[in-house]
This record gives structure tokens, C-alpha cells and sequence, in this order.
């Protein structure tokens, strides 16, 4: 019975994590188009 | 230093959890972060030229990226130090939330990002100063002074001293005389800041082996050198306004460079002309002196940023 709240605590912490990647990720590539819309103009 | 053996505390937590985000970002140690990123942005907006928002963004991004990178690989390296101090060992790696290859690897993707998108974004002459910034840190400070010489931190402090170069690098593209005072500025600023800290967590670093200046040369000789640290800070610190060219700072810069420095080095004088007076000494001179370091330079590069903004 002790392994549910691991298993629960460890999915959590991966999301929350994947989430934070996820997030990273996006902003990342959101701000590769301004820089490359900025070295243009 | 082993790079291999897990302290007490990893090994204690088994099976290991996956790394938690908020300690992925406690290992790029924000709160000396908040200092590298300030004085890169106003080395970037003391700079004569403009740079684009997004460009200018992008480059104290990328500075704030090597510098946390840079501090990840510190603590990667030294999680044994690191659990043998108080003051340290609450980090993540001494407390085995985080296993060490992903902190390792964490580290090295951050490096490799900051270098690579400053170089790409900006220009490669900041991302090349970046680079050799991380460097210094992680391997020439962290690696080979730290443990080996009590000047560790007057050589390593190099490393804190580019986050203006690279700022004002990447708005103009050039290094010229006024970055390099900048960067003198905090050369000469680290070894008083850190070696105030330094005098009332002797027992720590003597703990550890480290030979921190008061562990090895004593504490007179540390005091000593703290005051004259202090005193060459001063012309040091109003050099900018004195250069020649179109670069050089103003009256406000001036001015305050002057006051913020006299108050540096009153508070150096009390550190380096007392002793301490027995094992009960709260050390609250050594103390006001750390705090105080750290407000100097946060004044000091903000006014050389109003200054620039606000001509006279």
C-alpha cells in the first residue's frame, strides 16, 4: 500500500516538470521568431 | 574531491525521485543570478548604442542562462563540499533530491543553449566572451583555484566581472575601454565581498578544506587586505567618469561613485582595523559589510544606467 502514494508523487513531480519543459519549449521557439523578425528589420 | 562517490544524504534516498523543476531551477542559484542580471543589463544599457528589445532581452537571456548553467556545474561538482557545510547543505544535490547526471546534464545543456543562441541571435563575439565566462567559473575557479590557493576567489572572481562586458559587447558589438573598467570594477569589488562572508563562516570552509584567506593567511592579514581592497575600489569605481571619449559617465555616475565608495570603505575600515573579540563575536561589522557590498554594487551600475538616461 505504500507504493501508491510513490508512484502518485513521482507522476506528479514528472508532469509538473514535463509541463515546465513544455512551457520552456514554447516560449523558446516563440522567441526565436521575434529575434529572427528583429534581425530582419 | 570524488566525482563519483554519492554523499550520505543521495544515497539515503532510494529510489530516487525524478528531479523536481523547482530544484532543477535552485540549482542555477538564483539569488546571486539576480546580481549577474542586473549588472549585464546595465552594461547593455549603459552602452552608447541601442539595441532592439528583443535583441536586448534575448542577450541577458542568454546571460542569465550561462551564468545558471555555469552554477549548476559548481554544484555538480562539489556536492561533497556542499553537505559539509551548513550553509550549503540544504542545496539539492547534498539532500539527494537530485541525482548528479541530472544536474550534470541539465548544466551542460544550459551552457551549450546560452553560448549557442547568444552566438546566433546577438553576435559571436559575446557568445565567445559568454563562453570563456563559464569556463573561468566552472573549471578555472571551481575546479582548479578554489580548492588549491587562498587567492581563489581574487583570480576566480574574474568570472562574476563579465556579465557587464558581454552586455555591453553584445549592444555594440566591440569591447572598449569603458566595459573593461566594468569589469575591473567587480574584479576589485569580489575579493572584499567575499572574504567579508568569509570571516564569520571561517569554521565552515576550515571544515571542508577549503583555503579560503582567513583559514590560511588568518584573520588579520584577510582584514587587511579587505581595507585595501576598499581603498583601491574607490578611484577605481569613478574611473568612468573620467575617460576619455564620448563613452565616459557623467556627474551622476560621478557623484555617486564617490558616496557609495566612501561608504564601502567606512565599512571596510571597521572590518579591517578591528579583531574579533572572542568565540562569542557576532561579527555584525563582517556581516553589515557583506550586506552592504551587495547594495554598492546594485547602486553603483544603477546609476551608471540614470546617468546614462539622464544627462546633466
Amino acid at each position: 500500500m505504500t507504493e501508491t502514494p510513490d508512484r502518485k508523487t513521482i507522476d506528479q513531480i514528472r508532469r509538473s516538470r514535463n509541463r515546465v519543459l513544455a512551457l520552456s519549449l514554447a516560449a523558446f521557439v516563440i522567441l526565436i521568431f521575434f529575434v529572427s523578425i528583429a534581425k530582419m528589420s | 574531491m570524488t566525482m563519483t562517490s554519492p554523499t550520505p544524504a543521495a544515497a539515503a534516498a532510494s529510489p530516487p525521485l525524478p528531479a523536481d523543476w523547482r530544484d532543477l531551477i535552485a540549482l542555477t542559484k538564483p539569488r546571486v543570478m539576480s546580481l549577474v542580471i542586473f549588472t549585464g543589463l546595465c552594461g547593455l544599457l549603459a552602452a552608447p548604442v541601442g539595441i532592439h528589445p528583443v535583441l536586448g532581452f534575448t542577450a541577458i537571456l542568454c546571460i542569465a542562462m550561462g551564468a545558471g548553467g555555469a552554477a549548476a556545474l559548481n554544484q555538480w561538482w562539489e556536492v561533497d563540499i556542499d553537505a559539509g557545510m551548513k550553509r550549503t547543505s540544504q542545496r539539492p544535490l547534498p539532500q539527494g533530491r537530485l541525482d548528479r547526471t541530472t544536474a550534470r546534464d541539465f548544466a551542460g545543456v544550459l551552457c551549450a543553449a546560452s553560448v549557442f543562441l547568444m552566438g546566433v541571435a546577438i553576435s559571436w563575439l559575446a557568445a565567445a566572451i559568454l563562453a570563456i565566462s563559464i569556463v573561468y567559473y566552472a573549471v578555472v575557479y571551481t575546479i582548479w583555484l578554489k580548492p588549491r590557493t587562498p587567492q581563489n576567489i581574487v583570480i576566480g572572481g574574474g568570472a562574476g566581472a563579465f556579465p557587464p562586458l558581454i552586455g555591453w559587447v553584445a549592444a555594440t558589438g566591440h569591447i572598449t575601454a569603458m566595459p573593461v573598467v566594468l569589469f575591473a570594477i567587480i574584479f576589485i569589488w569580489t575579493p572584499p565581498h567575499f572574504w567579508a562572508l568569509a570571516l564569520f563562516v571561517k569554521t565552515e570552509y576550515a571544515k571542508v578544506g577549503i583555503p579560503m584567506m582567513p583559514v590560511v593567511a588568518g584573520e588579520r592579514s584577510t582584514r587587511r587586505q579587505i581595507l585595501a581592497y576598499a581603498v583601491l575600489l574607490l578611484p577605481l569605481s569613478a574611473l568612468p567618469w573620467w575617460l576619455p571619449g564620448n563613452e565616459h559617465a557623467g556627474a551622476i555616475y560621478g557623484v555617486s561613485a564617490l558616496v557609495l565608495s566612501s561608504v564601502f570603505l567606512a565599512f571596510a575600515m571597521r572590518v579591517g582595523l578591528r579583531e574579533r573579540s572572542g568565540p562569542d563575536d557576532t561579527m555584525k561589522p563582517e556581516k553589515q559589510l557583506f550586506a552592504y557590498s551587495v547594495l554598492y554594487l546594485f547602486a553603483l551600475f544603477a546609476a551608471l544606467v540614470v546617468d546614462r538616461f539622464i544627462a546633466l
